[in-house]
């Protein structure tokens, strides 16, 4: 069964992007575009891993982060923050909060995002 | 020329009228006004005191309402510079929001574009590539220049943090250069490094010198024409660790040499050769060296090449260290 992928992310555009690469490379993505959409799938859908903007409505990324790791059902999902926030205070609180990678958008090219995500399922 | 510049330092309706403050706001008017106010009070009370001597009651009084006004003014003065640093904070809030703002569409961008060429929407003739390959270096650019506006607008409002750790910058330098190789090559630069022996370390932030370095080296080899060779050496001098890079590129012409560290200042010679850029640089450059105590500098000439330098502080126990393990 292909792994699953949900990507807690505002913008359409990027849910776009990430939906066709994703689904090339064999993932399933779901996509939820606030943060309250997101942690209620995170429980329903139980996927592999969880891609994360900080940034979000309703609930910001912070949040969906403490809260998904407090729940036991979703605690042990792990999440890879994908932000254009770069400073050290946000970073640094992120991984205490228990993200498994901080990649900054900027700093990155489409590819090398998809070869984390692969790093982090052990592919 | 020159004597024009300094007389249009006279000129205050100009100066105010170039800071956007109305005369009232505007440091330069007021301390004319404040000027005018003295002499005249002074003349005053000298005429006054002539011509009451003999009632000192009066000529105190004089001089407390001379102190009174000047007091006043001084308050007025005072509060249009803190208008104009808080105009100044405000202008570096908005670049650094503005920045924010921009890197969203921007990664958006830059992800979509990486998508179609990738080929994995379908296959891209020839020539499409080509236009996608510009659209690809533009967004790049963009990139680029985003990331040093925000760097900028965060040494504005002092918000640069700085991480220090005890770094080699011997072994910093020679990963950027291992970095920088394939661009060099294909700008027919050699570059070579010629560190001391037995350097101390130095406390820094390792992604900030990173910047400083990467700096330094891009314009080095950048403003090589045809080819050319970068030097780099690194020495302990003193209490200082120093650090210099010399290109045999197309040197700075003497009348901009002042301007070099100046934000968004580009020189005109490289004008002609490069049209990327964004004269943030060696702002930025300056703005870290300082910050982390050091001092940094130039000398150029034109058509033959610019050395340019920069020492950081080496703590105390360092040198003790070194002195202990050269006996």
């Amino acid at each position: 069964m292909n792994k699953k992928i949900l990507f807690i992310e505002d913008e359409s555009a990027l849910q776009k992007t990430f939906g066709e690469v994703l689904s090339q490379e064999g993932y399933e993505m779901i996509s939820a575009l606030d943060g309250e959409i997101g942690l209620r799938l995170a429980k329903e859908k139980k996927p592999d891993l969880i891609l994360l903007d900080l940034i979000l409505p309703k609930v910001n990324g912070f949040d969906v982060l403490k809260q998904l790791k407090e729940d036991k059902e979703t605690k042990s999902i792990p999440v890879v923050v994908l932000t254009n926030l770069e400073g050290m205070r946000d970073i640094n609180k992120v991984i205490e909060l228990g993200a498994t990678t901080y990649l900054v958008k900027a700093n990155y090219s489409l590819g090398e995002v998809v070869e984390k995500i692969k790093k982090t399922l052990g592919q | 020329m020159k004597l024009r510049e300094i007389l249009s330092q006279f000129n205050i309706f100009a100066q105010c009228k170039k800071y956007g403050l109305s005369l009232w706001q505007c440091p330069q008017f007021l301390f004319f006004v404040m000027g005018i106010i003295i002499v005249a009070s002074t003349l005053a009370a000298y005429l006054i005191g002539s011509r009451y001597v003999e009632d000192p009651q009066i000529v105190a009084l004089m001089v407390i309402v001379v102190t009174a006004i000047l007091f006043i003014i001084a308050v007025i003065i005072t509060r249009s510079f803190e208008r104009l640093a808080e105009a100044n904070r405000l202008k570096s809030e908005f670049v650094s929001v503005v920045s924010h703002q921009l890197r969203s569409p921007l990664s958006n961008l830059r992800w979509a574009l990486e998508l179609i060429m990738s080929g994995r929407l379908g296959k891209i003739e020839e020539k499409q590539l080509e236009y996608f390959k510009i659209l690809k270096e533009n967004s790049n650019r963009m990139r680029e220049l985003v990331s040093d506006l925000l760097t900028v607008s965060r040494i504005e409002t002092a918000k640069l943090p700085l991480e220090k750790e005890e770094c080699q910058l011997e072994e910093i330098t020679q990963n950027i250069i291992k970095e920088f190789e394939p661009f060099a090559e294909a700008s027919n630069v050699e570059i070579i490094l010629k560190p001391q022996k037995k350097l101390p370390k130095v406390s820094i932030d390792t992604s900030q010198i990173k910047l400083v370095i990467e700096n330094l080296l891009d314009n080095a080899i950048r403003y090589i024409k045809e080819t050319g060779r970068v030097e780099i050496k690194l020495e302990k001098q003193d209490r200082s660790l120093y650090f210099e890079i010399k290109d045999s590129g197309v040197g700075i012409p003497r009348g901009d040499q002042r301007y070099i560290f100046q934000k968004f200042f580009r020189s005109e010679n490289i004008m002609r050769y490069q049209t990327q850029g964004s004269g943030l640089g060696l702002y930025i450059t300056r703005a870290i060296i300082e910050k982390l105590g050091g001092k940094i500098g130039f000398k150029s000439q034109e058509g033959i090449g610019s050395t340019f330098w920069f020492t950081l502080p080496i703590k105390k126990q360092d040198e003790l260290k070194i002195h202990r393990s050269s006996k």
